[in-house]
């Protein structure tokens, strides 16, 4: 990622972030740098922080210190690590694009409806305009024809599209990914990470925290280990999954092998 | 018609006091579980009687103080409400429960997207809750019709009352209650009739679970 002389805009950069559920300590102090067009996987262990350490990025966990700056701009904190402007902060996350684990689609809204209630509701886009950019990034995850489901009816892997179309469709500058394939039956992960690889491949910024480790091989461009809310080792895929050196990523990969 | 006013003042008391019991401060729960646990307990009979007389009094001791004059307050103010503060309270624990059942994924997202929250409530929570809500509202409403009957005891003509007056001036109770009854009775079905569809409505999107 950030190599010296790397004139990349820096899209999101996180300083020194520490998180604690009551005495709880979940997060120790981490820090990450995404330029433009990274696509940066957070692996770890269950436990380790790293959904913890995606969701601090847009605020749905409310860090307890340290610096969260979206494409060069600081989000504004009260002492205390809640976000202190709300305005600022809805138009950051309108930035972010965020896909759960659980997909979380409006449940009363139709897939096309779903794709443009930001843009035209939020983002007080024309609503002609919001339709044609949903369609388009609807046939582009291969869901054209679902426009008019509910999300209840489709496959899981599907409504993983339909939510990832969801999130592009409030033209966000960065995506973050929870583990995007982690609710899915085995045969339906390989659409979903197609699709993520599609964005990948175009040059988009992710922020991608996943178990899936080949993929995370082939996509990043950078790695971050976690362990117990700090980062052990960080680095290029090939150097973190072909070399490692730290004694616990041996064993982590071994153990997810 | 004052069972229509109540309903709504109800409903406008129950959707603040189920969010300000589930995100209010500690004092606002507090107080507010003080309201529905007390006027859910006392009949509403007593509630009526208490409500209007106490209120009228009070009120008038407080304008005579601040030297207006008397007031008189309708019985049909009085009725919308004292009804509406009992809907209230049943309408709030509605509310709540129905609030609770949305799940909290969908909400996420709507924040993550950066919705303001009036705007998440308007187009994410409501819609949803409906779905919850909508029969005990439903049960709600069929109460309220049939409660403006207590108010004749502050005075008030409504069905019931207009019907014993008749009945006992005309000596034909059976034919005027009776037709009192299928009065009420035609009420209820066109009111389950429109709930009915709301509900369907409200469902669309969700899979239907047989044997539920």
């Amino acid at each position: 990622m950030a190599k010296d002389g790397d004139r990349r805009p820096e899209a999101i950069q996180v300083t020194d972030l520490h998180k604690s559920f009551g005495t709880h300590k979940v997060l120790k102090g981490v820090s990450l740098t995404a330029r433009e067009g990274d696509v940066v996987a957070i692996i770890g262990g269950s436990g380790s922080g790293k959904s913890t350490m995606l969701r601090c990025i847009n605020f749905l966990e409310t860090p307890t210190s340290g610096t969260i700056h979206v494409a060069g701009e600081p989000v504004a904190m009260r002492p205390d690590g809640a976000p202190s402007d709300r305005r600022q902060l809805d138009r950051i996350r309108q930035s972010l694009g965020m896909v759960f684990q659980s997909f979380n689609l409006w449940t009363h809204r139709t897939v096309l409806e779903n794709l443009i209630e930001v843009p035209v509701h939020v983002q007080k886009c024309p609503k002609d305009v919001a339709v044609e950019r949903a369609r388009k990034l609807l046939a582009r995850v291969g869901l054209a024809e679902k426009e008019g489901a509910y999300p209840a009816f489709m496959s899981g892997g599907q409504q993983q599209r339909a939510a990832i179309a969801r999130a592009l469709c409030m033209e966000p500058k960065a995506m973050l990914f929870d583990e995007p394939t982690s609710a899915l039956d085995p045969e339906l992960v390989g659409e979903v990470l197609q699709v993520i690889r599609g964005l990948a491949d175009e040059g988009r910024t992710m922020i991608l925290v996943t178990h899936e480790m080949k993929f995370a091989r082939e996509v990043a461009s950078h790695v971050i280990y976690l362990h117990n809310g700090q980062i052990e080792e960080e680095g290029p895929p090939d150097q973190l999954f072909g070399a490692p050196r730290s004694e616990r990523l041996k064993q982590f990969l071994k153990s997810v092998a | 018609m004052i069972a229509v006013g109540a309903f709504g003042l109800g409903l406008l008391i129950g959707i603040c006091g189920a969010y300000g019991k589930l995100y209010g401060g500690p004092v606002t729960r507090d107080l507010l579980g003080i309201y529905t646990t007390i006027v859910r307990a006392v009949p509403e009979l007593v509630l009526i009687l208490i409500l209007y007389f106490a209120v009228t009094s009070s009120l008038n001791t407080l304008l005579l103080a601040w030297g207006f004059e008397r007031v008189q307050i309708s019985g049909f103010v009085a009725g919308i409400a004292v009804l509406g503060v009992v809907q209230g309270a049943y309408a709030t624990e509605i509310l709540r429960g129905a609030i609770l059942s949305v799940p909290p994924g969908q909400i996420e997202a709507a924040r993550a997207m950066g919705m303001p929250p009036l705007t998440l409530a308007w187009r994410v929570t409501f819609p949803q809750m409906l779905a919850a809500a909508v029969p005990g509202l439903a049960n709600l409403w069929l109460i309220a019709t049939k409660d403006t009957a207590l108010l004749a005891v502050v005075g008030f003509a409504e069905l019931t009352l207009v019907t014993r007056q008749a009945a006992s001036t005309t000596k034909a109770f059976f034919t005027f209650f009776m037709a009192a009854g299928v009065l009420y009775l035609v009420v209820s079905i066109l009111s389950t009739l429109m709930f009915n569809r709301i509900e369907a409505w409200a469902r669309r999107g969700q899979v239907r679970q047989e044997g539920r």
